[in-house]
């Protein structure tokens, strides 16, 4: 831990992006307590006001402007923050799961198992992720827990295929083939064995995939199926915002920003943990 | 070579197939069609009726093979929206998709290899600096945001390109230049990786060691290496395009194969959505078996896989 | 007559993060024309990037040649233009290196990769080109070369793709070749090939040869001259029976020790040398290998020693040595 904590401290790009991580989870975490307008309720006395720095901490402060509705934008995207990333880190995770397992399955088993799993790989990747996920979208709904298995199943075959190739190469060394030779079970030796020895490419994968997620939650949710209004989501306020581009600016604006500095400290973080833990992943995808 | 093609062709089939499949299931669940298609007020008589003239009151497996057949021979049905063949519908629209996806494929290629290319061989100086910085943002930045930024600055802002639509080719400017810069951020990072790390390799100093010049080191032994992996990342990129023509599309009002997809969800049109979305499988489908090619031609180890 | 290579003082850098790494400390030798000179050193001792920063092989930065000269047929390397350097290499000093696997460019033909340095130094068309090429295949020994021009490394195996990067170092006539580990990846057998493919280049074509490996039992059969070098110094050289059978620097004799049947006959366990090689970060002060060396004097750690002529052996038989190896070596052996 602490050369890993030394090499972040000593890389500028590394640390910008794990302080403005933790700023934006502190941020979703924090937000109920923050004393923020409500990010729902809408006050046709103040509709499309501009951002005012003027008396920031007074309770009526909107600095960065309200929209059509007269809802306050700093809380819109604070609280939208926390469904963003709520839905993300439920989809890195769950696709993490099931693509992790399914690749050490098919490295392991090789044969049959593998053939098929990489066959479903290459049919899923016919279609273009964007379209694959708006059209299940469309079919079952957009929930959150339904985006959240709609976005992990753009991203699974990510960790499947990588991680296959990763257990392939790891099931002719030593240790694994001396623990066959002691007779452990298939099981023991996935879990024991092989899993910890994937599990940083895992960690790189799955932040490289936070940020490619985000911005997908938030595509979708542009085009009207992501989470459903009243609750507050990035995407859905850059489509409603664009209607008064002409006279409101900063409602399309600083939404945007936001999927833009989240993504941007997402992907300093995970680039710096590809090149600390393992630079061949550079060029595999 | 012959083989491997072969190999490929079969793969991409298979490929395509496998879409059609998860498209025909997907959108069956997507609601019944014939609620929405009858006037309102109508009875249930007049849905069922409605059901059996469109076939979907037969079980759902012998719908698929038939509607597989039926593609086979181009037909797709008749899109409930516009009342005419839904190949049609898709067709029309695809000039503008592919020609907006490969404008941006090209120039966000070609701009990002040049950036890419003056980051490695200027390492440590501030154009790399700057390059890196650009293609950072430009790979944060979601497509769909930038589109509403450019058309707030030069449609609003300047009032100097079109909003949105197609027709003459100053249409073409801003989207392609959203599109232009996701492409181009993507490859100006890979291309300055995968250069510094062939820089490193043995075979570098041993051209070195023949007395080449730098100029046929460069471009015959590092960047034609380098080359490989950024053919793979184009493959990934079209993928990208295609799937993101849904949203840039909706931004710019580009009349597209995207829009119409889009259109066809919210309208539940299912033989609009099963034709648009077979037909971008396919050109992307296409479009790798390319990539595909273009690697066996840049890598020999591959061609007898 | 003048000798064909003449280093002078060199002396080389790497500029770490770490600090400057001491890779090569003020080497001089020469090398007569059609003499093949074995240099011997385990990694880190200088002896790979000693040749590379001749003839500016080496990245710079981090690298910095700090001092010296080479005379190569009366120039100084080191003077020379980047213009100049780039007519010189391929042509006049030819390269073969380690691990033909990796040194041979994977997505070019083989034709391609030999004929390259003759294209580019005379200037052939590409029939002309190809008809050398041919030859060149030939003559290092592949079988059906006209019909291989056209494959790739990886459609060969490991003896022939070295063989291949040996008609790529010879295509252009050079004075010098140099050849860095030439037979370290390859296995026992098909290493005894290229030696043999090696000696029998000399004899036709009477290069002259620098063959630097870590393996003391590959240039036994080889070289003329043997040169030991250690943490970037030259530690011992001359004639190589003098040198293996007379060692007069404690390194040299820890390396042939080490030796498979280098030893008593009867014993069984292959001698190491003891401790770890040397930390170049330091500034390089007295005798680099003394802190390993049981015969070290105090004088060691403190003086370098330099590279003088030993009493009592061939002429040109030189050893960097403060202590005295056959006086000790008799002393431990009374003790036993």
């Amino acid at each position: 831990m602490k050369p890993f904590l030394s090499a972040l401290l000593r890389s500028r790009a590394g640390l910008f992006g794990f302080v403005l991580v933790m700023l934006f989870v502190a941020g979703a975490i924090l937000a109920p307590y923050l004393g923020l307008a409500s990010p729902i309720r809408s006050s046709l006395t103040s509709r499309m006001v501009a951002p005012t720095w003027t008396g920031l901490f007074s309770p009526g402060a909107h600095p960065l402007g309200t929209d059509e509705l007269g809802r306050d934008i700093l809380s819109r995207i604070l609280y939208g923050s926390r469904t963003t990333l709520l839905i993300a880190a439920g989809a890195v995770i769950l696709g993490g799961a099931v693509g992790t397992l399914l690749g050490i399955v098919a490295g392991y088993y090789r044969g049959i198992v593998d053939r098929i799993l990489m066959r479903v790989v290459d049919i899923q990747l016919a279609l273009p992720l964007m379209l694959l996920a708006l059209l299940v979208v469309a079919a079952v709904g957009a929930s959150t827990q339904n985006l959240v298995i709609v976005l992990a199943l753009t991203s699974w075959l990510r960790y499947a295929r990588i991680i296959r190739g990763q257990v392939l190469a790891l099931r002719e060394r030593e240790f694994i083939l001396s623990a066959h030779a002691i007779g452990a079970g298939t099981w023991r030796i996935m879990i024991k064995h092989l899993l910890p020895n994937v599990m940083t490419p895992v960690l790189v994968i799955a932040t490289l995939e936070l940020a490619r997620i985000i911005i997908m939650d938030a595509a979708l949710s542009f085009l009207g199926l992501g989470v459903q209004p009243p609750s507050p989501s990035w995407g859905r306020m850059l489509a409603d915002g664009r209607v008064y581009i002409t006279t409101a600016w900063w409602i399309v604006t600083f939404p945007g920003l936001a999927i833009l500095l989240t993504v941007l400290s997402v992907n300093l973080l995970g680039d710096w943990l590809r090149d600390y833990f393992d630079p061949k992943l550079r060029t595999a995808r | 070579m012959t083989r491997y093609l072969l190999t490929k062709l079969i793969e991409a089939f298979i490929a395509i197939w496998g879409v059609v499949t998860i498209v025909f299931f997907v959108s069956r669940i997507l609601g019944d069609p014939a609620v929405l298609l009858v006037p309102v007020g109508a009875g249930q008589q007049e849905i069922d009726n409605l059901r059996a003239a469109l076939g979907l009151d037969r079980p759902l497996l012998e719908q698929y093979f038939h509607s597989l057949l039926s593609m086979l021979k181009g037909d797709f049905g008749i899109s409930f929206q516009h009342t005419r063949p839904a190949l049609d519908v898709v067709l029309e629209r695809t000039p503008a998709t592919a020609s907006l996806a490969g404008l941006a494929l090209l120039f966000g290629t070609l701009i990002g290899a040049a950036a890419g290319a003056i980051a490695a061989l200027m390492r440590g100086t501030v154009a790399e600096f700057i390059v890196m910085v650009a293609a950072l943002l430009g790979q944060a930045t979601p497509t769909f945001w930038l589109g509403i930024m450019l058309i707030l600055l030069f449609s609003v802002e300047l009032g100097l390109l079109p909003t949105g639509g197609a027709g003459t080719w100053l249409h073409y400017i801003l989207p392609g230049l959203t599109l232009s810069v996701f492409v181009s951020a993507s490859i100006a990072r890979l291309l300055r990786s995968s250069l510094l790390d062939i820089m490193r390799e043995d075979y570098v100093r041993t051209a070195r060691a023949k007395g080449l010049m730098p100029r046929t080191v460069f471009f015959w032994h590092i960047a034609r290496n380098a080359l490989i992996p950024v053919v793979t990342m184009i493959g990934i990129i079209a993928g990208e395009l295609l799937g993101g023509s849904v949203v840039i599309e909706t931004v710019f009002a580009w009349p597209g194969v995207g829009r119409v997809i889009v259109q066809g969800i919210q309208a539940q049109d299912f033989p609009v959505i099963q034709a648009g979305v077979t037909l971008v499988a396919a050109i992307f489908v296409f479009v790798n078996l390319l990539v595909d090619l273009l690697y066996g031609v840049l890598d020999p180890r591959i061609r007898r896989g | 007559m003048a000798p064909l290579l003449d280093v002078r003082n060199l002396t080389v850098v790497f500029d770490t993060p770490a600090g400057t790494v001491h890779a090569v400390n003020d080497v001089s030798y020469t090398i007569e024309e059609g003499e093949t000179l074995g240099i011997v050193g385990e990694s880190g001792s200088g002896k790979s990037v000693h040749a590379l920063s001749m003839v500016g092989l080496i990245a710079r930065p981090p690298g910095r040649i700090v001092s010296g000269e080479v005379y190569f047929k009366g120039r100084d390397l080191l003077r020379l233009s980047q213009r100049e350097l780039f007519d010189l290499r391929g042509k006049e000093i030819g390269f073969v290196f380690q691990d033909p696997m990796t040194s041979l460019n994977p997505v070019l033909t083989v034709e391609r990769q030999i004929a390259e340095p003759l294209r580019r130094h005379f200037n052939l068309s590409k029939s002309q080109a190809r008809e050398r090429v041919v030859e060149l295949l030939e003559l290092v020994g592949i079988p059906n070369a006209r019909a291989r021009i056209g494959q790739y490394p990886h459609e060969f195996s490991g003896g022939m793709r070295q063989r291949v990067m040996i008609a790529i170092g010879i295509a252009c006539n050079p004075k010098l070749l140099i050849a860095d580990e030439a037979t370290t990846a390859l296995d026992v057998t098909v290493q005894a090939q290229i030696l043999d493919l090696v000696r029998d280049l000399k004899k036709k074509i009477g290069t002259t040869v620098i063959w630097i490996t870590h393996d003391m039992g590959v240039v036994a059969g080889l070289a003329d001259t043997i040169q030991v070098m250690y943490g970037g110094r030259i530690m011992e050289r001359g004639p190589v029976d003098a040198v293996f059978e007379d060692p007069r620097s404690a390194y040299t004799w820890g390396l042939l020790k080490s030796l498979p049947h280098g030893g008593k006959r009867g014993e069984t366990r292959l001698y190491q040398i003891p401790g770890n090689p040397p930390n170049l970060i330091n500034e390089p002060i007295g005798d680099p290998f003394a802190p390993r060396n049981a015969f070290a004097t105090e004088r060691c750690l403190r003086e370098t020693p330099p590279l003088k002529q030993m009493e009592g052996s061939l002429p040109g038989h030189k050893a960097a040595v403060w202590y005295d190896l056959r006086e000790e070596l008799k002393k431990q052996e009374a003790k036993v």
